[in-house]
C-alpha cells in the first residue's frame, strides 16, 4: 500500500483545524455510540452474547485452515467457484481475468473494505471497465475521488452541503432534486438504478462467511447489496479469509452484535445471504433472479502474517467500527488522517500487521491507551496490548526517536538507584521551582515543549514526599 | 472495618512522590485514622509504566524487577494512589515478567495483593464513610485506566457520596479520557491537546468548582488545561477531599 508523502502529524494538523471535519465528526461519533449504547442496553443478553460471539470468533480464527476448507467445499457443492488469492496483486489478477473472459463493461460495487485493499476500481477501470461504487457513501466518496474516513460510514467526513455541491457538479443536479436529505437520495438513487439494470458483473464483499452452507452474508441498509449480487449475470465476492463463522447458528449470534455496534441498529435494513448462483436444472434457470455464476475470491494480502503472530486475535474483527466512533484519537483526527483502509484503534493494529511496521509505525503511537476501543468491541478484543506490543516492536526497530531512547534509558538508570533518583528529582524541582511562576511552568524545552504548547506543567514539589516522611517520621 | 488487616504498604508513585505529596499524606492520613500502621518502602521509585507504555519493555522490566524488590520485605497489601500505577503492577508486571525465571511468580504474588486506593477502602475493607466534611460543588472524572482496567466504576463515588457538605455536579463525559497518555501528551501534543479541550469545555460547563479523580496523572493534565484557561476552578486528588473534616 503506498504511503503519503504528506506526514502524519501534518494531516493530523490539517484535520484539528478543519472546522467542518470538527463538526461532522463530533455530530456522528456522538449519533454512533449514543445508539450503540442503547442497543446493547435495551438487550438484556447483551454480555453473555459478547462473550458468546468472542468464542465464536476465537474458535473460527483458531481452526481456519479447517474451516476455509469446509467454506470452499461447500461453496463449489453449491454450484459457485472459489479462488485463492494470496496477494492484492493476485485478486486484483483473478478478478479482471473473470471479466475479461466474460467481456465485462459495466461494474457495480456493493461496499467492500477488502476491495479497497486492492484498489480493485483502478485495476478494472486500466481494462476499460465503468466500475460505479453502490453504497450511497461509497457513491459520494467516488464521486468526490476521495477514500472512505470510517469502516461503515465513507464519508463521515462530509456535510450534507458537501454533498448537495457535489451532486450539482457530478450529477447535474437541480436545486429541486437538492431540496433535502430524502430528495437527494432519491436522485442517487435514481441514477445509481440504471446502473445495475447495465452492470455485467456484480462485486461484493462479504461480512460474514457460513462454513458449513458455503453462504456469504452481507448487510447493507440500502438494498444495494441485494441488487449488485442479483441483477448482474456474474457475481464476485471478495472475502479477507477471516471472514468465516463455523455455522448458520453462529451467524445469528453475530448478527445479532454487529448492527448494534455499529449503528445502534438492532438490525441492518437488509440481510442478505447468499449461497450458490442462480439455480439451474437440465440447463434451464428453476429460481426467478440471481446471477449465473458465483465466484469467492479468498484473499490473504497479509493476513496470514498476523495469524501467526501475536496480533492474531485482531482477526476476530467483525468491521463494526464501535472502536472509531469510541476512540477520543479518531473523534480528534478523523479517519484520513490515518491514511490507511482501516482506520482507528483497529486500523492502528491491522494497518501495520498487513502493511509492516516501518511505515505505519506513528499509527500505534496514536493512542492514549485509555481503552475505550476494548470496552466497546463486540468480541472483546484487547487493542491496547496489541498497540503497546507493536509500540515494543517499533522500539526493537528503532523506530523512535533519539532522545526518547536516551531520556528513557536515562530515567531507567536512575529508577533502579534511588540516591541518584532523589538526587536528580532534587535538582529538577529546585529548577522548577526556579521557571515556574506561581508554581506552574509556561514554557518546557526541547521536545517536552509539546506539553506546554497546550498547557501549564507543575514545578515539582519543594519537598517530596518521601523527604516529608523521612523528616517527620525520622527514618 | 471487619477485615483483620493490620499494616499495609504504600507505594505512592512517582508523581504524587515529586510533584503533589499532600496526596500522599492525604492516603496516609485516612488509613492511619482507619487504624492501619502504613509502611512505607524509602526505596521505591517508579514503577516503569512511561517505559512500558513507550514500548521500552526491557527497560520497564528492569524497572518492575526493582518495584518487586522493595515491595518483597512485606507481605502486607500494597495501596497505591492511581488507577494507572496499579494497572500497570496489578497487570503489566504479571504480563511482562512471565517468562522471567527469578521474577515471574514473585510478580503474580505482588499483583495480588495491590490495590487502588478507593478500591481498598470500598472492595478491600468494606468502607465507604470515612466521615469527611468538604465545601464546594465536586465533579469526579473517571481515569481510564483506574476504570477500565481496574474496573473502579463506583468505588470513588460510593466514597464521595458519604461525604457532608459537598454539592455533587455531574460532569458530562467524566468517562471520556482527558487526552493525557503519559508520553503521548508530548508525543503527538496537538491531538492530546484537542482531546483536552473538549474535557475542559465539559469541566466548565458541569458547574462545579472542584474536579477530583483517583489519578493526579489526569488531574495534573486537566489542572494545566485549567490553569492555561485561566480557569478558577480547584483540582484535587479524592484522597485529599476525603480527608476534610
Amino acid at each position: 500500500m503506498a504511503v503519503s508523502n504528506v506526514t502524519f502529524y501534518e494531516r493530523v494538523e490539517e484535520a484539528l483545524h478543519d472546522r467542518q471535519l470538527q463538526t461532522a465528526l463530533d455530530i456522528s461519533t456522538t449519533r454512533f455510540t449514543t445508539g450503540r449504547k442503547n442497543a446493547l442496553a435495551a438487550l438484556p443478553e447483551a454480555e453473555a452474547l459478547r462473550d458468546h460471539a468472542r468464542r465464536i470468533r476465537a474458535h473460527t480464527i483458531a481452526h481456519l485452515d479447517r474451516y476455509l476448507a469446509q467454506f470452499a467445499d461447500a461453496v463449489e457443492q453449491t454450484g459457485g467457484q472459489v479462488h485463492w488469492a494470496e496477494t492484492a496483486a493476485e485478486a486484483n489478477h483473478i478478478v479482471a481475468n473473470l471479466a475479461l473472459s466474460r467481456n465485462v463493461k459495466n461494474v457495480v460495487k456493493s461496499k467492500s473494505m477488502v476491495s479497497e485493499e486492492l484498489h480493485l476500481n483502478q485495476t478494472l477501470e486500466a481494462h476499460g471497465m465503468r466500475v460505479v461504487e453502490t453504497d450511497l457513501g461509497e457513491y459520494i466518496a467516488q464521486l468526490a475521488e476521495e477514500k472512505p474516513s470510517h469502516i461503515i460510514a465513507p464519508v463521515i467526513h462530509k456535510t450534507r452541503e458537501d454533498v448537495a455541491n457535489l451532486f450539482r457538479r457530478k450529477l447535474q443536479a437541480t436545486d429541486e432534486d437538492l431540496t433535502d436529505v430524502p430528495h437527494m437520495t432519491a436522485l442517487a438513487r435514481r441514477v445509481l438504478r440504471n446502473e445495475f439494470l447495465q452492470a455485467d458483473m456484480g462485486v461484493s464483499g462479504c461480512n460474514f462467511a457460513v462454513a458449513e452452507t458455503g453462504s456469504i452474508c452481507l448487510v447493507t441498509n440500502e438494498g444495494n447489496g441485494r441488487l449488485t449480487t442479483t441483477t448482474p449475470r456474474l457475481h464476485v465476492a471478495l472475502m479477507g479469509m477471516e471472514r468465516l463463522v463455523p455455522t448458520m447458528e453462529d451467524l445469528g449470534v453475530m448478527l445479532q452484535i454487529l448492527a448494534r455496534s455499529a449503528t445502534g441498529q438492532k438490525t441492518s435494513v437488509y440481510t442478505n445471504i447468499i449461497t450458490g448462483p442462480r439455480r439451474t436444472a437440465a440447463g434451464q434457470p428453476v429460481e426467478p433472479d440471481g446471477p449465473d455464476e458465483l465466484h469467492v475470491v479468498i484473499i490473504d494480502n497479509g493476513r496470514s502474517q498476523i495469524l501467526g503472530s501475536e496480533l492474531a486475535e485482531i482477526l476476530y474483527c467483525i468491521r463494526c467500527g464501535a472502536c472509531l466512533n469510541a476512540c477520543p484519537v479518531y473523534q480528534q483526527i478523523g479517519g484520513h488522517a490515518y491514511n490507511s483502509v482501516y482506520q482507528g484503534p483497529v486500523g492502528s493494529v491491522v494497518t501495520p500487521g498487513l502493511y509492516g511496521l516501518d511505515p505505519w509505525h506513528e499509527l500505534p503511537q496514536a493512542s492514549t491507551l485509555c481503552g475505550a476501543c476494548r470496552e466497546v468491541c463486540p468480541v472483546r478484543i484487547n487493542i491496547p496490548r496489541m498497540l503497546l506490543k507493536l509500540r515494543s516492536e517499533a522500539v526493537e526497530a528503532g523506530l523512535n526517536p533519539g532522545w526518547l531512547k536516551w531520556s528513557l534509558g536515562l530515567y531507567r538508570q536512575a529508577v533502579v538507584r534511588p540516591s541518584k533518583y532523589h538526587f536528580g528529582s532534587q535538582l529538577t524541582s529546585w529548577i522548577s521551582q526556579k521557571v515556574a511562576d506561581n508554581g506552574w511552568i509556561k514554557n518546557l524545552p526541547g521536545p517536552l515543549s509539546g506539553w506546554t504548547d497546550h498547557r501549564d506543567f507543575p514545578a515539582l514539589a519543594k519537598k517530596s514526599f518521601s523527604q516529608r516522611w523521612r523528616e517527620e517520621r525520622n527514618q | 472495618m471487619t477485615t483483620d488487616i493490620k499494616t499495609v504498604q504504600l507505594f505512592v508513585t512517582c508523581l504524587v512522590d515529586k510533584f503533589f505529596p499532600e496526596t500522599g499524606l492525604a492516603v496516609v492520613d485516612i488509613l492511619e485514622e482507619l487504624g492501619l500502621t502504613v509502611e512505607f518502602p524509602l526505596a521505591q521509585t517508579c514503577c516503569g509504566q512511561p517505559a512500558f507504555n513507550a514500548g521500552f519493555w526491557d527497560d520497564a522490566r528492569a524497572m518492575a524487577r526493582y518495584t518487586i524488590d522493595v515491595l518483597a520485605p512485606s507481605d502486607a497489601p500494597i495501596v497505591i494512589p492511581s488507577g494507572s500505577c496499579g494497572d500497570m503492577i496489578i497487570h503489566h508486571y504479571v504480563d511482562l515478567l512471565a517468562d522471567d525465571p527469578d521474577y515471574a511468580a514473585q510478580a503474580r504474588a505482588v499483583s495480588a495483593r495491590t490495590y487502588e486506593f478507593t478500591q481498598f477502602l470500598v472492595d478491600v475493607l468494606g468502607v465507604t464513610d470515612l466521615h469527611s466534611t468538604a465545601t464546594g460543588c465536586i465533579a469526579y472524572h473517571a481515569s481510564c485506566h483506574g476504570l477500565r482496567g481496574l474496573g473502579l466504576k463506583t468505588q470513588p463515588r460510593q466514597l464521595l457520596d458519604q461525604v457532608a457538605g459537598i454539592e455533587p455536579k455531574d460532569l458530562p463525559g467524566s468517562e471520556e479520557c482527558c487526552g493525557f497518555g503519559g508520553l503521548f501528551a508530548v508525543k503527538m501534543s496537538q491531538i492530546s491537546g484537542a482531546i483536552l479541550q473538549r474535557k475542559l469545555d465539559n469541566i466548565e460547563a458541569s458547574g462545579a468548582d472542584t474536579i477530583t479523580g483517583t489519578d493526579v496523572s489526569c488531574l495534573m493534565h486537566i489542572a494545566g488545561g485549567l490553569r492555561r484557561r485561566g480557569s478558577t476552578i480547584n483540582v484535587k486528588h479524592i484522597a485529599e477531599i476525603l480527608r476534610e473534616r
